[in-house]
């Protein structure tokens, strides 16, 4: 399981990395999918194998959908002339890696309790112990976490009618 | 699971095969343009992203594997995963990514219109299919594919869910991009997204867009028609222990469906099958669903 | 051992969340910069998964990665509404050309 996490997770921050330094909207497309897959197979080792199919399907198609605004919007597409098109470089760069200083030392620092069911399970990536995650997410969604579910859909809804009335022509 | 992709091949390439002597080739067409395509040169297009056209290249063949994976060949899946209903409309939507970037690495405009079509056909059908294979997994209760065969030893899903299957084998065509909906190869655009690809690269898109077919296709006995699992009106099973048998008969008919639907059917306006998918299609998949789930509900 | 993955998870994620970070404040581009949002988002998916596999498996990690799902749709969406509306009225798709919007 550490081999796993660690070498997919070294792939999904390599190629989240690599989306901001290629010049072509395609190839940055490409390697932010690669990023969700990574994140989503690590995911299903977990047992978690309907949220990490579902990330897989989501973004798939959420890049799809990216890739028509951005031909639709963008000047320089396919990076045929050399640009950038970067503001504030260095003060990014500086507030990401504090970002990452504090989150990791966090990380290392902080005593996480760990439950006895998850240790006695070792490293192994096998059948979850316990009920179905699957049966257990949906339970909770029609049941426990009802409100949460409504409020998601609320927001939809209100995503659903704002995003077309910001974006129909007024002409 | 390492005899999957071989069977798969050439079960799509007897499809092919087939689908060739529909439309009034020898039977022989694919093994004579596989054999051409496989000693000419590939192409090369100005200031064009070969790299990235080779992964979508690659993509989709290995999706319709992927896909096949979860698929009861018989009795059980060669990966028998929970969630094979998801795992499988995960892999299928690969596609919209594969032969997107196969129109838009050659640089070329047709090329690229080509690949841009698989977005309007993908958005249409997506919805309708999603909820033509969410229906039979609320009958059975389940989003394995192997528990939702067994769950129908008595009435095949076709029968008492015909909308959902009828939906079903629309959006095989579709995702296939094949058949009526095959607009992003299509003629009035010189070849769409395959127009500037020779020699192997057309072959893995040819051949992965019969392949994904075929594991599509596969997909429905499963679902709609009961699996590896005779027919429930013939009685005693006449091949006892056979399921494969059953599995493969019932796939050669889902497949001489869809090559009659490529008869009957012209190639659709992808506009015109969008506003069709919207306004009557998907109503009817949430109607479907809700009478399936009305019945089933304890 | 399973504190040690969950450890190590979370660093991935802190990496992701920072390099989501750094996209999002230094391109120009609408759509770079909601491809940076993204990444965030994806640091935080993974993040409620490893507290899943190394917590017991509340079901509670699982509702946030469907929450943090539909986060993620939204600013798509929205986003994208903006990105057009901008578009439609100035022919811009960079934030710098925007400089009315800061008020």
């Amino acid at each position: 399981m550490i081999a796993l996490v660690a070498a997919l997770g070294a792939v999904a921050v390599i190629t989240g990395l690599l989306v901001f330094t290629v010049d072509s909207m395609a190839r940055a497309t490409f390697l932010l999918l690669a990023s969700f897959v990574a994140v989503a197979v690590v995911l299903i080792g977990f047992g978690l194998g309907y949220l990490g199919t579902v990330v897989i399907l989501m973004m798939t198609i959420e890049m799809m959908i990216m890739v028509v605004f951005m031909v639709m919007l963008m000047m320089n597409p396919a990076g045929l002339m050399p640009m950038t098109m970067v503001h504030n470089r260095r003060g990014s760069w500086a507030i990401a890696l504090v970002a990452f200083g504090l989150l990791t030392a966090g990380v290392w620092l902080v005593p996480f309790p760990v439950r006895a069911s998850a240790a006695s399970r070792g490293v192994t990536s096998g059948p979850a112990v316990g009920p179905d995650p699957t049966v257990a997410l949906g339970d909770a969604l029609m049941g426990g976490q009802m409100l949460t579910m409504m409020t998601l859909g609320l927001a939809l809804l209100a995503t659903i009618v704002g995003a077309v009335a910001v974006a129909v022509s007024r002409r | 699971m390492v005899l999957l992709a071989p069977a798969l091949v050439v079960v799509a390439g007897l499809a092919a095969a087939a689908g060739a002597a529909t439309a009034g080739e020898g039977p022989t067409a694919p093994v004579v343009e596989t054999l051409r395509l496989l000693t000419k040169q590939r192409r090369r297009t100005l200031s064009d992203d070969p790299a990235l056209a080779r992964i979508g290249l690659t993509a989709l063949p290995v999706a319709a594997v992927l896909a096949l994976a979860v698929v009861p060949l018989g009795d059980r899946a060669p990966v028998d995963l929970g969630v094979g209903v998801v795992w499988f409309n995960a892999m299928e939507v690969v596609a919209w990514f594969a032969v997107w970037v196969v129109g838009w690495g050659p640089n070329a405009a047709t090329s690229l219109a080509g690949g841009y079509r698989v977005l309007p056909l993908g958005l249409a059908y997506e919805l309708p299919h999603m909820l033509a294979i969410i229906t039979p997994a609320i009958a059975a209760g389940s989003l394995s594919p192997g528990v939702i065969a067994a769950a129908q030893h008595d009435l095949w899903y076709a029968v008492w869910m015909p909308a959902a299957f009828l939906l079903y084998l629309l959006s095989v065509a579709a995702m296939a991009f094949w058949g009526p909906f095959a607009a992003p190869l299509g003629r009035d655009l010189a070849g769409g997204a395959a127009a500037e690809h020779a020699g192997l690269d057309r072959l893995l898109l040819l051949a992965g867009r019969w392949m994904l077919l075929t594991a599509a296709a596969a997909m429905a006995v499963p679902l709609f028609l009961g699996g590896g699992a005779p027919p429930p009106i013939t009685g005693p099973d006449p091949f006892p222990g056979l399921p494969v048998l059953w599995f493969a008969v019932k796939l050669v008919v889902v497949l001489g469906l869809l090559l009659a639907l490529r008869r009957a059917v012209p190639m659709l306006r992808m506009a015109r099958f969008a506003t069709l998918a919207w306004t009557v299609l998907i109503p009817l998949a949430v109607a479907q669903a809700l009478v399936v789930t009305v019945v089933v509900l304890p | 051992m399973t504190e040690l993955v969950l450890r190590i998870a979370l660093t991935v994620a802190a990496a992701l969340v920072a390099t989501g970070l750094y996209g999002a404040l230094s391109q120009q581009s609408i759509v770079m910069i909601m491809m940076g949002l993204e990444l965030v988002v994806n640091g935080l998916i993974l993040g409620a998964g490893a507290f899943w596999w190394a917590g017991g498996q509340p079901v509670a990690a699982s509702v946030l990665i469907v929450v943090l799902l539909t986060v993620m749709a939204v600013e798509m969406a929205l986003g994208f509404a903006v990105a057009l509306a901008l578009y439609r009225a100035r022919q811009v798709d960079l934030t710098d050309d925007a400089g009315e919007l800061a008020g």
